[in-house]
């Protein structure tokens, strides 16, 4: 009785600036990650350190965004290291028997988004729980990919090819811009179109997005397959940034994207949350581990750290949210 | 909860059909393609190497049945193979270093409990964040490195024999015999099968649902820590990637056994015989010397053929 009287005398707040406020606290933890390792470390503020940072904080974020839209349909993709693996391979592969980078990367970008619809169709035709069927995946992409590349190892790529990952433009690396314009057409498809909303009101209430006349079966299968060519994509600047392509270069990218997703306050119960959000968590989680790397914290704690972040991060939504209502 | 008790008495009879169908099509595919794969030597062979993922297909399949999943089992049980292999490394003393990896993964287990159950994590996500953590520790308490030179009493334990029998196949039974009577023969059995068909009922009935669903958690960890010894005893030595994926297995062997992911009824025969398709599937396919890597690769298509029949069984 007392929550619906305070509901109707309450303002109506809009949902926008809702979600506004929860960036705004983000980035406020952002820059005080920022000020303390300043004072911790001397080399935190130097120009090549932070360009690191944001070239490192771009390729976690081309993970997580694809995974954001997973999440707001209350899904969730585990499959997108593996899947990441395994397009970098097939891409090197084309790349060296062709010589042409330009079907090499439409090759990952392609397999990144076949696997990606897999996924699509095991969730919404065979109604396997998602983080189940691409756990699933997660292990049969992993097998494909040891298999194929049987211990071998890519590289000497072109040069044009490896400008993508660690080459610079005025100044900023290249996948500062490419971060910037898919953070952009992300914030647009996700708030600006009508797919965009589908995608929100699916995973705030999936029956009432149904007998609202929303396709959601094919709304689903759009996310996962843009969760895969996201990943396609991440396996393209991976290739070209380390100049070289192993089976095992994913293992450590999962955790880290959904982490990204986590932090940035998007809900695993779906509905609510931004792409923005999302690239401040890729920027909060990079910062961390950053910091951890200048202090001379040995990479063997990235992922306990990491671990403990995911749990934090749930944990402080479901309580904020639990008291928003 | 009697409504509980009828599912699990019928079901199974239901069940028995699909995972013995697998089990032995795959005994009559490699019988027939793999050479050797019948001989005495090969099939105890499969016996003593589904020991492991039997330790962990137990409680994952209680996990399961509350309509949970436990990522962490594959990561805890590295971590435990290793506290083994350092506390009996330090102290010569297997059972010391037993006790560490029971202690190690009861309390993996604990805070997974704790995560779900009180502060209402989802089982996957939880799970997955501990998972990163066991993983952490591992490196952590490794420095990366393998740990090597543990006491003989230690290795002797997967070679030694009860009677004639494995003294690892010895353990398995003993495990099974034991999940068994918790599950079908006691009342925490009952209300292990209410956590997933009806929590409700056991608020009414003045339980705590929480406290039980952190027991279940908690049972897997120690399990874990049992497997741990088991392994460091197989490898001879402590290894930071020991157990990297044994949960999938482990996952696999439960929902080809039939356990559901939605409606808190479990099997526990048809785990075993999951436990036993998985081992077959393995070593069949390493006998046609077809690399781990495409093993890996069909235990995943295993596990999703067996949830979407899983799903067309729950809508017909």
């Amino acid at each position: 009785m007392t929550d619906i009287s305070k509901d109707a005398i309450a303002p109506p707040r809009s949902f926008l600036s809702q979600d506004a406020i929860q960036v705004f606290y983000r980035l406020l933890a952002a820059l005080l990650i920022c000020a303390v390792l300043a004072v911790l470390s001397d080399s935190f503020l130097s120009l090549g350190n932070i360009l690191n940072v944001l070239r490192q904080a771009s390729l976690t974020f081309f993970i997580a965004s694809g995974l954001t839209l997973v999440v707001l349909t209350a899904g969730l993709d585990l499959s997108v290291g593996a899947n990441v693996a395994l397009s970098a391979c097939i891409a090197g592969t084309v790349i060296h028997k062709t010589g042409s980078p330009a079907l090499g990367i439409l090759t990952g970008l392609a397999c990144g988004g076949i696997v990606g619809l897999l996924n699509g169709v095991m969730v919404t035709a065979l109604r396997i729980p998602s983080f189940i069927a691409t756990y699933g995946m997660l292990w049969v992409l992993n097998g494909l990919t040891y298999w194929y590349m049987a211990g071998e190892t890519l590289h000497d790529f072109p040069a044009g090819f490896r400008q993508i990952g660690s080459g610079y433009l005025f100044g900023l690396p290249i996948p500062v811009y490419l971060l910037l314009v898919f953070l952009g057409i992300g914030t647009l498809f996700a708030q600006r179109t009508i797919w965009g909303q589908e995608i929100y009101a699916i995973g705030a209430n999936p029956v009432a997005a149904r007998l609202s006349g929303i396709p959601v079966a094919r709304r689903l299968l759009l996310v996962y397959a843009v969760s895969g060519t996201m990943a396609g994509l991440a396996s393209i600047i991976f290739l070209s940034r380390l100049n070289s392509a192993e089976a095992d270069i994913g293992e450590s990218l999962t955790l880290p994207a959904i982490a990204a997703v986590l932090i940035g306050g998007t809900s695993l119960f779906g509905g609510v949350g931004t792409v923005f959000g999302t690239f401040i968590g890729a920027l909060i989680l990079t910062l961390v581990l950053n910091g951890m790397n200048l202090l001379s914290v040995s990479a063997n704690w990235q992922p306990l750290v990491t671990g403990i972040i995911v749990i934090l991060a749930v944990w402080l939504d479901m309580k904020t949210r639990r008291r928003a209502q | 909860m009697r409504e509980a008790a009828v599912v699990s008495q019928s079901n199974p009879l239901q069940r028995i059909p699909g995972v013995a169908i697998v089990l032995v099509l795959l005994i009559a595919v490699f019988g027939a393609i793999a050479p050797g794969f019948l001989s005495v030597a090969n099939l105890s062979n499969v016996l003593v190497q589904s020991t492991i993922l039997t330790m962990l297909a137990l409680p994952m399949t209680l996990i399961i049945m509350t309509e949970g999943l436990d990522l962490s089992m594959g990561a805890v049980l590295t971590l435990t193979s290793l506290c083994v292999a350092i506390v009996s490394l330090a102290t010569k003393s297997m059972l010391l270093g037993l006790g560490a990896g029971l202690l190690v993964g009861a309390a993996f287990g604990t805070v997974n409990g704790w995560l779900v159950a009180i502060l209402g994590i989802p089982p996957f996500v939880a799970t997955l964040g501990t998972l990163g953590m066991a993983q952490g520790l591992s490196l952590i308490v490794s420095d990366g490195q393998s740990v090597v030179g543990i006491p003989h009493s230690v290795r002797d334990i997967y070679s030694a024999t009860l009677l004639g029998v494995p003294v690892p196949i010895v353990m398995a039974l003993a495990s099974y015999a034991a999940f068994h009577g918790l599950l079908y023969h006691t009342r925490f059995g009952t209300y292990i099968f209410a956590l997933g068909g009806n929590r409700e009922a056991l608020r009414y009935a003045g339980l705590s649902p929480n406290r039980l669903l952190i027991a279940v958690y908690a049972i897997g960890g120690a399990m874990a820590g049992i497997a741990g010894l088991l392994m460091t005893a197989r490898m001879n030595s402590g290894h930071p990637t020991a157990g990297l994926g044994l949960e999938f297995d482990a996952i696999a062997a439960v929902a080809v056994g039939g356990t559901s992911f939605e409606r808190g009824n479990g099997w526990l025969l048809g785990t075993l015989l999951g436990v036993l398709s998985v081992g077959v599937l393995r070593n069949g396919l390493n006998l046609i010397s077809l690399p781990s890597s495409v093993q890996v690769a069909s235990v995943g298509v295993l596990v999703i053929v067996a949830l979407f029949l899983d799903g067309l069984r729950s809508r017909a």
